[in-house]
């Protein structure tokens, strides 16, 4: 398969990630979208990993998986933490802080 | 120039002594007085005095025996790079004649003061201010020595503001009262502020000669005098005038005079201790010391003889128509302090420094009569009140003379004394002031006319306003209860007071003329002073002249019998000019309103506009710019996750296209 398709597939894939983030307001989605993001240059670090025959891209994905599931973990405890003192998870009422 | 060989006697070092036995006094009273009571209080300033008296003695037969000029280095006080200054004292005849009238006078002036304040400070109902009395009063005679043993201008500097600074904490002694209770707090501050206007005068001709010989020490600067005057007669002249700004201050002349009369609001010892018989001589004994200065440039002579003869005239006149008997001595003691600075600035040094001598016994003797006067009309007046059951309880002023009158025969001593002071400052041979006066009379015949003119009417009016006010106060019949119950002061006053008489009427026989002897004893110290032989004919004409004044003052005062409410005889023949003299020339509203009003208005317009408007508003607006600021700013942050979002990926998009496009 030419290169162009992979890349092509993960454009899709990171603006799919910035779209959800961007207009949804369940911090769950945009958790979810924020995964599709890291996975989108995920792919890319391997695509090119392959394409240019090297290990480095490779290890690189074992990283950004290691610390995405590192921040998922942190991530969703301040959402459980949020929950319990707010009874929601929308991220629009989590405001206190404005200027 | 003749400079007298160094004097190696060893009394020399005894010179400390003289400012370290008033500290000893001052340390002990400070330490002690509280806990050992008035009488011990009294006892150790007195001693205090009276052995620094004892250590200007010493010093005195020591010069006597061997004339010369004796120095202490006592310890080096400034020293960088080539300046030197140490603290060093000086032992001529000069400074040795100032230390005997300082301590001796200030002694019998302590003594005086013991019991003195003793009824002051229970008049004024605060016993406690007893022990402060006389820690100031020992301070001052501290102080006045540091200024007349000193070998440079920088230790007379040091004197010179000391005894500004006793001046001024006793003048408002009593700083609670007077009218108002602001007025004597304010005569103090009055007094400290127009010495200020001096002292930067001083302080400038300092300056000066540091910046041009490089020394403040008095025989480095006299030695090169007369090189500079040639070289730069501008600035010697600068100096010297300069200094006379100082010396107007300090002596209460043209046209600082106005702290003086206000300063009577200090008890009546610190009157004649300080602003009668010492400290206001100091600008007399700063030119005589200075008078290698002087003497090269006629212009400063000049101007020192004129301020001094029309100071004493304008004061004189002043004098005559006061009616308080303090304030009356003490315009007294402007107008005479005026005839020392024409003396000195006529270069007749050594008969100023005779007036200086004499007017200190005399004007201390008047000054302490008359607290003894006050205190007497004070018990008079407390005893009546009892007697009337408080009735008329309205002021009653103990120091007008219009409540006085025909106080000789209850209080006698006090009028005998009275009387030998009066004559001696109206210059009535062969009591001091006569002899005094005029030396420096014939001096100014032989300078100037005009200063001579100005001079003997001085001395007519001065006759007069003595002759009014023992006519006033002393004859007649008493003009309030006060006066008819007037006692007699207690011993401790009158004995000191009969000791200064007897000064002020042999006083005189310091310099008799043809035999001079002030005249060679201070020949060491003032080389080039003037000497008029007696002039008979000046002599007979001024005794004439003063005879008729106080005939003429009988006339007005004495011969009618006057009641307190009675206008002053001479109110209706002077009509205009008499409320000039009674307000002074309204010289204190004329300094109203040029200075004090004008400097008040510039004070305000610059604490309101320039400060709180201006200043403040610069200072508050940067204030306001910075809050304004962070307010706008800060609605940038919207608390919503996804602007924040929104950002951070327009921001990346940006920098990608920068790197991509650069």
């Amino acid at each position: 398969m030419p290169l162009g398709y992979y890349l092509a597939l993960s454009a899709v894939m990171f603006v799919i990630g910035i779209v959800g983030v961007l207009v949804r307001r369940n911090a769950l989605i945009v958790f979810m979208s924020l995964e599709l993001m890291f996975n989108a240059a995920n792919l890319l670090f391997v695509t090119f990993a392959a394409y240019y025959g090297t290990i480095i891209g490779q290890i690189s994905v074992f990283f950004v998986m290691t610390v995405a599931a590192a921040e998922v973990a942190v991530g969703l405890a301040l959402m459980v933490a949020i929950f319990r003192t707010k009874h929601s998870i929308d991220v629009d009422q989590m405001s206190s802080l404005k200027g | 120039m003749l400079l007298s060989e160094t004097l190696q006697n060893p009394a020399v070092s005894l010179v400390p002594w003289v400012v370290f036995l008033p500290l000893i006094g001052l340390v002990i009273n400070l330490v002690l007085g509280q806990r050992l009571g008035e009488k011990f209080v009294g006892a150790v300033a007195s001693l205090a005095a009276l052995a620094a008296f004892g250590v200007a003695v010493v010093l005195a037969v020591t010069l006597a025996g061997e004339p010369g000029v004796g120095k202490f280095h006592l310890l080096d006080w400034i020293q960088v790079g080539g300046l030197n200054l140490g603290w060093d004292f000086r032992v001529d005849t000069l400074s040795v004649t100032m230390m005997l009238v300082v301590a001796g006078v200030g002694s019998l002036i302590h003594i005086y003061a013991t019991a003195y304040m003793h009824s002051d400070v229970r008049h004024n109902g605060d016993p406690s201010r007893y022990r402060r009395f006389f820690v100031y009063f020992n301070l001052f005679i501290l102080a006045m020595m540091i200024l007349v043993s000193a070998d440079s201008y920088l230790m007379l500097f040091v004197g010179w503001e000391g005894v500004g600074l006793c001046s001024y904490l006793l003048i408002g002694f009593w700083f609670e009262k007077g009218a108002d209770g602001t007025a004597n707090a304010k005569a103090a501050k009055k007094a400290f502020v127009v010495n200020r206007v001096g002292d930067f005068g001083l302080l400038l001709a300092m300056f000066l000669l540091f910046w041009n010989f490089k020394s403040l020490s008095f025989d480095e600067i006299f030695a090169q005098a007369p090189a500079l005057a040639q070289a730069a007669p501008g600035v010697v002249l600068a100096v010297t005038l300069f200094m006379l700004l100082g010396v107007a201050g300090k002596s209460a002349q043209l046209p600082l005079f106005v702290w003086l009369p206000d300063a009577m609001a200090g008890p009546t010892p610190v009157s004649a201790l300080i602003h009668a018989a010492t400290m206001v001589t100091a600008g007399v004994y700063l030119v005589a010391r200075s008078s290698p200065l002087y003497l090269e440039v006629p212009a400063a002579q000049q101007a020192v003889m004129w301020v001094g003869a029309l100071t004493a005239l304008f004061a004189a006149t002043i004098a005559v128509a006061q009616n308080d008997i303090k304030k009356v001595l003490a315009y007294s003691t402007i107008s005479q302090l005026g005839f020392m600075v024409a003396a000195v600035g006529m270069t007749a040094y050594v008969a100023g420094m005779f007036h200086l001598i004499t007017h200190a016994f005399f004007k201390a003797l008047l000054f302490l009569s008359a607290g003894s006067v006050i205190l007497g009309l004070e018990h008079g007046h407390a005893h009546s009140h009892n007697g009337h059951n408080g009735h008329e309880e309205d002021h009653f002023d103990p120091q007008d003379m219009r409540n006085m009158g025909g106080l000789q025969g209850r209080m006698k001593t006090t009028f005998w004394v009275y009387l030998i002071g009066a004559l001696a400052l109206a210059g009535i041979a062969p009591l001091s002031g006569f002899f005094s006066k005029d030396e420096i009379l014939a001096a100014a015949l032989h300078t100037s006319p005009a200063i001579f003119a100005l001079l003997i009417a001085a001395a007519f009016l001065t006759a007069f306003y003595m002759g009014r006010q023992v006519f006033l106060v002393f004859f007649g019949r008493p003009r309030s209860t006060a006066a008819e119950h007037a006692v007699e002061s207690p011993a401790l006053i009158t004995v000191p007071l009969i000791l200064l008489a007897l000064l002020s009427a042999l006083g005189g026989a310091l310099n008799l003329p043809k035999i001079y002897t002030l005249e060679h004893w201070l020949e060491h110290s003032l080389q080039h002073s003037l000497v008029v032989e007696f002039n008979l004919t000046v002599a007979v004409g001024s005794v004439l002249l003063a005879l008729t004044a106080i005939a003429l003052a009988w006339w007005l005062y004495g011969k009618r019998q006057m009641r307190a409410s009675d206008p002053d005889p001479l109110a209706a023949p002077l009509g205009g000019l008499f409320r000039a003299l009674q307000n002074k020339w309204w010289v204190d509203e004329l300094y109203q309103a040029v200075i004090v009003r004008p400097y008040h208005a510039l004070a305000s317009w610059l604490s309101g506009p320039v400060d709180s408007t201006g200043i403040d508003g610069i200072a508050n607006g940067l204030g306001q710019l910075t809050h304004w600021a962070a307010g706008s700013l800060r609605r940038i942050q919207t608390g919503y996750v996804r602007t924040y979002v929104l950002v951070v990926l327009f921001g990346v998009v940006l920098m990608l296209a920068f790197l991509a496009f650069n």
